[in-house]
């Protein structure tokens, strides 16, 4: 049987002034209905594109994106995304942005009432109720995160789509995002492919972690099945040996990815010097280091 | 204890005092002390300057001489204004008169279209200047804000308009004028003209040398709108007309208003001399009339239009200003 969501032997190659660049190379991914999935890998691995492929804002040049059997070839509300820097119009009120696209969304099925109260309903489900008249420039890095993310779950889309959502918060703001995030996703179940940096904000949040190889033609390297219990308590976690585990794992799997990646890059030894001094604060990852 | 008794009501006097004196008005005369001191030294200077140069017309005007021109005309003004209610007042009886005496109604309609035929002042030019600068400048905004939104939008429009635009831009009000004052003759043939032919050839001329500005910045302003808001539109599937309104106009109103000041200030600039050239009723006519009239108040004259002329260009882009700071949404833009 078919996937919710399939992302099928997707490809992608640009020309450049230096010839053509294959970003992607058979990317293979299939996502279950209210599954969340993690993107993760190193910086310009081309996780972006993925999402920028499922999205539709890019078009792939092999393989395609299938969603409940229906390719996908051009942007479209049901595939909501979520910036990472927000984006949201500068001009418009947190109120008037989610307003926007509710409008555009359920201009026929709505009523007039029916999409104010659903704007409101998603600005509560953030905890943005009171901030509606402010402008974005008046609210904080996190809140205008959470406007837009209200936005997109506004949309009602059938795939949330996040690109790095927290990447440009302070940690303290992003916990109570994650948080927030496991909220909402606990309660209206949507299927949600996340990109991410952070192995904890992965771990912690996903139901599968995929793990991308290094461009050019990445393509995805191990997928890694979270399977722990929800309601999920970062606090609890932190002791937990089975998500050290799946952390400890996505750790591996990016440091080795790295020290492929180093003799690229010329003074090796002095690189990966640095990443266990950063690295080193988690014992987790200590005792990894000393078994392999 | 005596010590901190005394104490304490000092420091409140003094944060009080810091308080005060943030709306006291000897802070706002100490922010004014430069530019006034600044004025007064240009006065002397000018005053001194103005002494040492000799034309045909006797020496050249200083701050004095100006000042009493500027109340000459201002008083002008106020006798032609008598003059023109009087000679209403006296055209009123006239056609009462012709009522009362049963006269046929065309002749009474063609005495109630009567107007006075006076002088015009000085204050009259001022306001046939402002209405023709707005004229032409108003037109220029409606061609150039669509057409620098369309280029803005379209690369490949951009790159058939830009060679033209880059041609057309330096080009002088003075070669224009020639070319607009026989079109305008050839084209605008009217027995009962509405307006007249000087005032539409200011108009446009000032219409053709501040197109530029507002084409080039708002067309910048378009092309530059934030990719991931245009990304936002795609995934809202926004029609063209929604994504333009909504998206695309607002995040470029910022430049559009820098195109609109660059282009009322040089609107302004090149109305003068073509109210010089067109003789049209304005400023530009007036220094011009003065000059050939060369009586030995005319350079003061003449000076008191140049002060008038920059201080309401002056107010033109304050007034400008005033209009991007309500309707623009970026409140932390500096303006200046």
């Amino acid at each position: 049987m078919n996937k919710y969501l399939e992302i099928d032997h997707v490809g992608i190659t640009f020309p450049t002034d230096k010839g053509p660049l294959t970003v992607l190379d058979g990317v293979n991914i299939k996502v279950e209905q209210g599954e969340f999935v993690s993107l993760i890998g190193h910086s310009g691995c081309g996780k972006s594109t993925v999402l920028n492929i499922i999205a539709g804002l890019l078009q792939a040049t092999q393989g395609g994106v299938v969603l409940e059997g229906k390719e996908v070839d051009e942007p479209g509300p049901d595939r909501a995304v979520v910036f990472q820097n927000h984006s949201l119009m500068p001009w418009l009120s947190v109120y008037d942005n989610v307003r926007l696209a509710v409008d555009q969304v359920f201009k026929q099925t709505k009523s007039k009432q029916e999409r104010h109260e659903w704007t409101l309903h998603n600005l509560e489900l953030v905890h943005m109720s009171h901030a509606l008249d402010r402008k974005p420039d008046e609210i904080s890095g996190g809140m205008k995160q959470r406007v837009g993310i209200a936005r997109a779950l506004a949309m009602e889309p059938k795939v949330l789509l996040m690109d790095e959502p927290f990447g440009a918060l302070d940690s303290l703001t992003r916990t109570h995002m994650q948080d927030s995030l496991m909220e909402i996703q606990a309660s209206l179940n949507n299927t949600v492919i996340m990109i991410t940096h952070d192995v904890d904000e992965a771990v912690l949040l996903s139901d599968r972690i995929v793990m991308m190889t290094n461009g050019p033609s990445a393509k995805v390297g191990e997928i890694l099945s979270i399977d722990l219990p929800r309601p999920r308590d970062r606090l609890a976690l932190a002791e937990n040996p089975t998500y050290n585990h799946y952390r400890a794992e996505v750790v591996r799997f990016l440091h080795e990815r790295h020290l492929q990646k180093t003799p690229d890059h010329g003074k090796p030894e002095k690189k990966a010097q640095k990443d266990e001094e950063t690295e080193a604060a988690n014992p987790a990852e200590c005792t990894l280091r000393l078994v392999s | 204890m005596n010590h901190t008794n005394t104490l304490t009501p000092n420091r409140f006097d003094v944060c009080m005092n810091q308080l005060l004196s943030a709306f006291d008005p000897k802070n706002w005369a100490k922010q004014m002390i430069v530019p006034i001191i600044a004025i007064l030294v240009f006065l002397m200077l000018w005053s001194a300057g103005a002494r040492q140069v000799h034309t045909s017309l006797g020496a050249f005007p200083g701050p004095t001489k100006v000042w009493e021109q500027a109340i000459a005309l201002w008083e002008e003004h106020k006798v032609e204004q008598k003059k023109a209610a009087a000679f209403y007042q006296r055209l009123q009886k006239r056609i009462d008169k012709a009522i009362a005496a049963g006269k046929p109604e065309a002749k009474i309609e063609r005495l109630r279209q009567r107007k006075y035929t006076g002088n015009e002042t000085f204050i009259d030019q001022i306001v046939t200047s402002l209405i023709t600068v707005s004229t032409g400048f108003l037109l220029a905004s409606l061609i150039a804000i669509p057409i620098g939104i369309v280029i803005g939008m379209n690369n490949t429009l951009y790159s058939a308009f830009n060679p033209i635009i880059q041609l057309l831009k330096p080009v002088s009000p003075l070669a224009w004028l020639p070319l607009v004052t026989m079109v305008v003759s050839a084209v605008y043939v009217s027995s009962d003209p509405l307006f007249s032919k000087s005032f539409l050839t200011s108009a446009i001329t000032v219409t053709l040398c501040c197109l530029w500005p507002t084409i080039i910045n708002t067309s910048v302003g378009v092309a530059g709108v934030n990719k991931d808001l245009i990304n936002v539109s795609r995934v809202l599937r926004l029609g063209w007309l929604t994504k333009t309104l909504k998206i695309v106009l607002p995040s470029s109103i910022p430049m559009m208003f820098t195109g609109l000041r660059l282009s009322l200030g040089i609107g302004w600039m090149v109305l003068i001399a073509a109210e010089m050239l067109a003789q049209n009723p304005g400023l530009g006519k007036f220094v011009w009339d003065e000059f050939q009239n060369g009586s030995s108040n005319s350079l003061a004259r003449i000076m008191v239009a140049v002060i008038v002329i920059g201080f309401i260009g002056f107010l033109l882009d304050r007034g400008m200003l005033s209009l991007q700071k309500i309707i623009s949404w970026d409140k932390h833009a500096i303006l200046r």
